[in-house]
């Protein structure tokens, strides 16, 4: 407790000093089951989230440093600070200095967040971590993306601008663990601890990824390339009995632009799973062909719609997993009240996840939100059907400054 | 050679005292929103709603003109404090057939988001102005009509020529004779009942341009209204056409954040 106030003070005082921006927030949330889980707890989120943030905006860089200080009442490791997980009384989100080299590229060194492609809560080649617990917890979404150690550069040659993200240790999602929420575990639904042996050696089990990307007409064209491991433990060593992060390779593109009054966008990968490309391994996934294609249109005043497709194809088993998503976002009230609507449904695994959310701006400053995680499947196994006994309401209030 | 005089004032003597509506709309659009090649300003929005709740909205806004009639907008959000650091983005076409480009960009995600070109009737940022006020209406969208002028002022009427894409049957716009700068619109409902009123309430002269200063829209049929404050205005910086593009909405210029 003691570390976390220096800490939050360290950061608060950084604003003293001149051409300093500081913000931030307080949230109190709390989450419930709305059913039973014979494996976990019935409260899914029990905390109170201090962030702080602060810019430096230099003449030579923009130093950023954002993180939470949390009270946690459900996690396990409450005591322990884990920058990695982000579980215990600090996840520090950004802490990175940015500066421009030269006049064709800029350099951010550090921890920060990533962000590309041209998925709505899909991502085929966007593979930053992700912290899916947030996400199904029903914290802010901005919390499905999990903080990044990173050598970020960005080129600007005359043709198109290419970015390339260095990670020099692998960094996985934030993944189910059974922490919280519960699992497929291969005969039935668990709760317990996954155990996984995870790629840790720095500059050994590193990371790369690259866009290039350039607007032509209108249209946002861009080429990708990951190399790296799968982000969550989907391969098994029989003989250790953990649950492993085997090696991928990912080649993309997309394109994305307007469209009938509306932003269309398309995109693809292949996932080579590189320690089992002849599909000899049944511990180690497949490779796989991924597709999206999405639209978005409003609807009608403080209205929007979209809709997406969402296609992994495994050649060599012919297996197709299908997924369509559809997104409904009103604005009432000035603006003030924002209720939303989130659907997954797979026809092909017959399972599916609904997110609707209800927020509301009380005054500048205060906030109220309302969350909702509702899964279904006819099977526990698939994707979605395995977090059936997860369904959960969070409510939640919050003072930015 | 009279004859030849006499034509030569006849046309000086058009030019000066009888423009045609659309000479007067075409300079009074040049006024209000081409100022200068570039300009920028810090606006501090203030919302009051018809129960008399307030909200305040602050921001820089960076314009560049581009083109013919295009323009590129880069605004930068200060307050209130859960927006800060976002940053939208438009790229202002006036051709007809050819709709804006708009982004936004949300800090805590690190994510660029281009936006439906979409509805620009519709509120900017929850005030009363709607995207139009901010970045302009073509002109080629209404028929023009001057029925009206005072000692000071030009009325002009104008009707959509697409009645169904807007919320409005008509708008009348008072242009000021001196500075052809708008200063007030009304605007009328379907019904023809006056519902909205769009002022410029403070006019100075920055670097030798009629700038608004203060500006305010008035909900008459709901009864909110919002005040807008321009502070820190300039003209012709030297703004570069760079800062309007993805990379400077993933790192803001200092032309935004100073």
């Amino acid at each position: 407790m003691k570390k976390l106030i220096l800490a939050a003070i360290l950061i608060a005082s950084l604003s003293f000093a001149a051409d300093i921006e500081t913000s931030g927030f307080v949230d109190a949330r709390y989450g419930i089951r709305t059913q039973s889980d014979p494996n976990s707890d019935q409260e899914t989120l029990n905390e109170l989230r201090l962030q702080l943030s602060s810019i430096w905006y230099h003449d030579l860089f923009t130093l950023t440093a954002r993180s939470d200080f949390l009270v946690n009442g459900v996690a396990n490791s409450h005591d322990r600070i884990d920058l990695e997980t982000g579980e215990g009384p600090i996840d520090l989100r950004e802490l990175n200095v940015l500066f421009t080299p030269v006049d064709w590229a800029d350099v951010k060194i550090g921890r920060q967040i990533l962000t590309w492609g041209t998925g709505d809560l899909l991502f085929i080649n966007d593979l930053f971590s992700k912290d899916w617990k947030s996400f199904f917890a029903g914290r802010d979404e901005e919390y499905l993306k999990a903080p990044s150690d990173a050598l970020f550069m960005s080129f600007f040659p005359s043709f198109a601008t290419i970015d390339v993200a260095y990670m020099p240790r692998f960094d996985s999602d934030r993944f189910i663990d059974g922490e919280r929420f519960s699992y497929w575990g291969g005969t039935g639904l668990t709760g317990t601890d996954l155990q996984t042996d995870k790629p840790n050696d720095w500059f050994n089990d590193d990371e790369i990824a690259v866009r290039v990307y350039r607007t032509f007409k209108g249209v946002e064209f861009a080429g990708y390339l990951y190399d790296g491991f799968w982000k969550t433990p989907q391969g098994f060593d029989p003989l250790s009995g953990q649950n492993t992060f085997p090696k991928l390779t990912v080649y993309g593109a997309s394109a994305r632009g307007a469209l009938a009054g509306g932003i269309a966008n398309l995109e693809a990968g292949y996932y080579d799973s590189r320690d089992d490309r002849n599909s000899t391994d049944p511990f180690i996934p497949d490779s796989q062909v991924r597709l999206l294609a999405g639209y978005e249109h409003e609807l009608a005043t403080d209205l929007t719609g979209s809709a997406q497709y969402y296609l992994e194809h495994t050649p060599d088993t012919d297996h197709n997993r299908h997924v369509m998503t559809v997104r409904l976002t009103q604005r009432l009230m000035n603006q003030n009240l924002t209720l939303g609507l989130f659907t997954y449904w797979s026809p092909s695994d017959q399972d599916g996840y609904l997110r609707p959310s209800a927020a509301y701006k009380l005054t500048d400053n205060w906030l109220l939100e309302a969350r909702g995680n509702f899964f279904f499947g006819k099977n526990n196994s698939t994707f979605f059907g395995q977090f059936a006994d997860n369904n959960n309401v969070a409510l939640a209030v919050r003072y930015s400054f | 050679m009279k004859k030849w005089i006499t034509a030569i004032l006849t046309l000086a003597s058009i030019n000066t005292f009888a423009l045609t509506v659309d000479e007067i709309v075409e300079k009074a659009n040049q006024v209000a929103y081409y100022a200068g090649e570039d300009g920028q300003a810090d606006v501090k929005m203030v919302i009051t709603d018809a129960g008399g709740g307030e909200r305040v909205r602050e921001f820089r806004i960076l314009r560049k003109n581009t083109g013919e009639g295009t323009q590129k907008f880069y605004v930068y959000f200060t307050e209130p404090a859960d927006v800060a650091r976002q940053v939208f983005m438009v790229w202002k076409e006036v051709a007809q057939g050819k709709d804006d480009s708009r982004w936004l960009f949300l800090p805590a995600l690190n994510l660029v988001k281009p936006i439906a070109p979409g509805d620009k009737r519709t509120s900017f940022v929850g005030s009363d102005f709607v995207y139009e006020d901010v970045s302009g209406r073509a002109l080629w969208e209404d028929t023009h009509e001057l029925t009206g002028e005072t000692d000071t002022h030009y009325i002009v009427k104008n009707t959509p020529k697409n009645p169904d894409a807007v919320d409005f049957s008509e708008y009348t716009v008072s242009i000021d004779k001196e500075t052809f700068l708008p200063v007030k619109a009304e605007y009328l409902d379907k019904n023809g009942k006056l519902y909205r009123r769009v002022e410029a309430t403070k006019i100075e002269t920055v670097q030798g341009f009629p700038t608004v200063i203060e500006s305010k829209v008035s909900d008459l049929a709901r009864g909110g209204h919002t005040v807008n404050t321009f502070n820190n205005i300039k003209y012709d910086t030297g703004l570069k056409e760079m800062i309007f593009t993805e990379r400077f909405l993933r790192r803001p210029p200092r032309e935004a954040t100073r």
